[in-house]
């Protein structure tokens, strides 16, 4: 028999209310040791690589830092090339913003940090492009919301320009002739686009994988183009069966204009899990989780993020509120700052009245219906159901497997690890074991040809 | 001789400190890319019960053309960021330092400041940083955003000026979160208490940052930062900002002139009662036969044309150890050692030199402290921005 094989990873839990740090168990969101626990859990499991998410500015709200959920972030870069040294095969995903960096820097740490883990970085290149994060960067980093896609390309581009730079044998290191470098132009770099002017020779030599694996978030129709065009992998929030379905077929569908086939752009979906030993206790387990993800206070700030106006005279636990949200335009600061997702709601006004709608037909509270809309795609259910409910996904193509988001840090991978992958391993829809040593390699993406670009 | 512990470090870069090092028959030219290779240098540092290990960076590819990038190619060129070596090696080590060179012109204080937190979070609390100024026109043109002045003096005034800044901004971003910050009040459903997180509202001529950090407090509080000074600009960023100076005094009465110029700098930063260590840096080759060491620096200066700007010392280790105490009169605390081939020089340092110097009485038998600031004799410090919340508490102080 052989199934459709999927490709797992592991979110390190972030600073949003999916995190649930108020369980005894729940531990440090920032010592090393959690990240550890948690890398090698995953690569116990055989995952294909562990992933970082990043915000740049502390989260605010109604003029306050956010402080309901986890606060406080590594860097990420640093904190994967550490991880390099207590895992061997586990692919390293960092999420590094092409607003708030140069292509220079960002080129010399994923090529160093693919060097000292034998071939396994990753990056997932965001577009964040706001002037509250800018105000903590020498180039203040307000980009017009239109000109976002067009740095990430062209920032991407350049990265990538810069790790081709070297082929990979210009390193001859002969004691014998005292011939370190077979080329004395090796590294070199002309860049001349509109967001880059630069050139010299770039520092790292060519790293094992060539160049990181590259991983796209983000969910416009540039969005989409860009990870056709430029991804190897696209982390996305379309989690449920149809709507991962008719996202994956209208990514996969924009492979073909960029001479690429669907093999070479893997969609993975974040994902929840809750489980158990019945069905029932896995659903009531699910139930508890979301309640301590969404308390009334929580549901008022996210009720707040889409009307845009302070709501915190109200009570969570009654009606949503008459008043109409507060539309402005996009470069107006709105009640919440920092937040990416804040984007998902274009239309505020269309919200407010579909919300309006479904509260009033179920008898919905606030906090009742901020658990419904603001859920996830969460597989619930025994080991086996889940490891069942995963592999259809799969199998009909909603994704090409997923990034798991645990609710606990650092230990929320484990019960998965341990009652989840062997089953899928033992139905042949996961590896059984790491088969190479790159994460191109267990992403089963072709090794690079050198100057692949040029 | 003075009676203040002695530290050392050493500067680990490429081969060794000598172009020529690469060829020597210890020395493992490809593998200078590999993690395995820094580890194994690293951990003999840490053999050796030396205070730390600096890891030397530039922006761009090494060039023996102070001005220019150059065509050689008989030479070790390419390199890995520091700050990502630094990390990739601290998780495989339990006491010495790890400060990698950081350049603060170009690039992002507040990346470096929540870089260097990270290492200090991945060390548990060994973490420092080497800053380092980039006035090379080449380096400039890796980034594209900035023409530099072309009058030297201007030029230098400029670069060490935004680099105290910049300096300024990474330790006020370390304590932009006091350590308490993080309450996990599950009654109030707080994580943090806001009124503990601070914007450090930076506005300096190169840049503003509001702040705060996204990474909580470090553990050393202040990882260590370390500066090396030729001159009068950086003596002064060293007396104001640093907690480590590398100078490179060609004798003791240069280093006496040099001390005092950063001690006078240090006090005009109103920071007297505060530890400032001046170190020397040495370039070493290493034997326990004198003239085979000096055999040696000859050959390798045959191979390759070699000046640099510490002194090179070529001798035995009780030589050394000779030169160093009569350094020390100068006013000097510690040594920075630049191994000239590696890793040949950097055992002479962990097997001769260490054990001469602690027959004479003069190092450690062994690590009494966990943390780098520990090992530097410097207390973990308050949080600038604590007092502020004690008063608004109304406490009495
Ligand atoms: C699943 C997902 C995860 C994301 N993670 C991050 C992140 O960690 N950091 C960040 O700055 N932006 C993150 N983003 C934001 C995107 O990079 C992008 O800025 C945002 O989605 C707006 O782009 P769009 O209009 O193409 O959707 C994420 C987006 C998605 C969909």
């Amino acid at each position: 028999m052989s199934r459709r094989q999927m490709h797992l990873a592991a979110h390190f839990p972030g600073v949003n209310n999916t995190t649930v740090w108020s369980e005894p168990e729940s531990g440090s969101q920032i010592e090393f040791s959690s990240f550890a626990h948690m890398a090698q859990t995953a690569e116990r499991a055989r995952f294909d690589f562990m992933f970082l998410a990043e915000g740049l500015r502390l989260r605010e709200q109604n003029g306050a830092i956010y402080d309901l959920d986890v606060v406080g972030r590594p860097d990420n870069a640093t904190i994967l090339a550490a991880v390099a040294a207590v895992t061997e095969k586990l692919g390293l995903a960092a999420t590094i913003s092409s607003t708030f960096n140069e292509p220079y820097e960002v080129a010399r740490r994923l090529a160093s940090i693919d060097h000292l883990s034998g071939g396994r970085a990753a990056w997932n290149v965001v577009t964040s492009w706001d002037k509250f994060t800018g105000e903590n960067f020498r180039r203040g980093g307000y980009l017009a919301q239109g000109d976002r896609y067009l740095r990430a390309t062209q920032f991407l581009d350049t990265v990538m320009t810069l790790l081709d730079s070297w082929r990979g044998d210009e390193i001859v290191a002969d004691k014998a002739t005292g011939e370190f470098l077979r080329d004395a132009d090796a590294g070199r770099f002309d860049v001349h686009v509109d967001q880059f002017d630069i050139r010299g020779r770039f520092s790292v030599p060519r790293s094992p994988q060539g160049r990181p694996v590259v991983l796209q978030a983000g969910d416009s129709d540039e969005g989409r183009e860009f990870a056709a065009a430029s991804a190897d992998a696209i982390f996305t929030r379309h989690g449920s069966l149809e709507a991962g379905q008719a996202f994956y077929a209208d990514v996969k569908r924009r492979l073909a204009a960029y001479g690429r086939t669907e093999d070479q752009l893997k969609i993975l979906p974040a994902t929840t899990f809750a489980l158990g030993d019945t069905q029932a206790e896995a659903e009531e387990r699910g139930r508890q989780i979301r309640r301590q993800q969404v308390s009334g206070q929580t549901a008022l700030r996210f009720l707040e993020q889409v009307w845009n106006r302070d709501l915190s005279h109200l009570d969570p636990d009654g009606p949503l509120p008459d008043i109409d949200p507060l539309v402005v335009d996009g470069d107006t600061p709105r009640v919440s700052q920092g937040r990416a997702a804040d984007r998902m709601y274009r239309d505020p006004l269309a919200t407010a009245r579909e919300w309006r709608e479904r509260a009033a037909a179920n008898n919905l509270s606030i906090r009742d219906l901020m658990t419904e809309v603001t859920s996830r795609q969460s597989f619930v259910g025994t080991p086996s159901s889940v490891a069942e409910q995963m592999e259809r996904f799969v199998e009909q193509r909603a994704s090409d497997g997923f990034i798991l988001v645990p609710h606990i840090t650092p230990t929320g991978l484990d019960e998965f690890a341990d009652k989840v992958v062997p089953i899928l391993q033992e139905r042949g829809s996961f590896r059984a074991d790491y088969t190479g040593s790159t994460l191109r390699d267990h992403l089963g993406l072709a090794p690079l040809d050198a100057r692949a670009s040029v | 001789m003075p009676d203040t512990p002695l530290h050392l470090g050493v500067l680990l870069d490429g081969a060794g400190r000598h172009p020529a090092a690469w060829r020597e028959p210890q020395a493992r030219p490809t593998d200078l890319f590999t993690a395995g290779y820094w580890a194994e240098l690293v951990a003999e540092a840490e053999q050796g019960l030396l205070d730390l290990v600096t890891l030397d960076d530039t922006l761009g590819l090494q060039s023996a053309d102070a001005f220019a990038l150059d065509p050689r190619t008989d030479q070790v060129r390419g390199r890995l960021d520091a700050s990502m070596l630094a990390a990739r090696i601290a998780p495989l080590t339990s006491h010495v330092g790890i400060l990698p060179t950081v350049v603060v012109t170009h690039t992002e204080p507040f990346h470096v400041s929540t870089t260097i937190a990270t290492l200090d979070y991945v060390s548990s609390g060994r973490g420092g940083v080497q800053v380092r100024v980039s006035g090379r026109a080449e380096e400039a043109q890796l980034f594209g955003r900035r023409t530099l002045p072309t009058d030297r003096d201007e030029l230098l005034a400029e670069l060490f000026d935004e680099a105290a800044d910049a300096v300024e901004v990474i330790r006020r971003l370390w304590d932009s979160w006091e350590d308490d910050a993080i309450i996990r009040d599950a009654a109030t459903g707080r994580f943090v208490d806001r009124e503990r997180l601070h914007y450090i509202d930076f506005e300096g001529r190169h840049f503003s940052v509001r702040g705060p950090s996204i990474t909580p407090r470090p553990p050393q509080g202040q990882p260590i930062v370390a500066a090396l000074a030729h001159r009068a600009e950086p003596f002064a960023l060293v007396g104001t900002s640093a907690d480590l100076g590398f100078v490179t005094p060609r004798d003791t009465a240069d280093a006496r002139t040099t001390v005092g110029a950063i001690r006078e700098a240090q006090a005009a930063a109103g920071r007297e009662a505060e530890t400032v260590h001046v170190w020397a840096d040495l370039t070493v080759v290493l034997d326990d036969d004198a003239s085979a060491a000096r055999d040696r620096l000859a050959r390798l200066d045959s191979v390759a044309a070699y000046t640099d700007d510490a002194r090179v010392f070529a001798g035995s280790p009780a030589e050394l150890a000779d030169l160093m105490a009569d350094l020390r009169t100068a006013g000097l605390s510690g040594f920075r050692l630049r191994p000239a081939v590696l890793p040949d020089d950097l055992r002479q340092v962990t097997r001769g030199l260490v054990p001469e110097l602690q027959r004479r009485g003069q190092f450690r038998t062994g690590y009494e402290a966990s943390t780098l600031r520990g090992l530097l004799g410097l207390p973990r410090p308050a949080d600038r921005y604590a007092t502020v919340v004690r008063d608004r508490a109304g406490s009495t102080r």
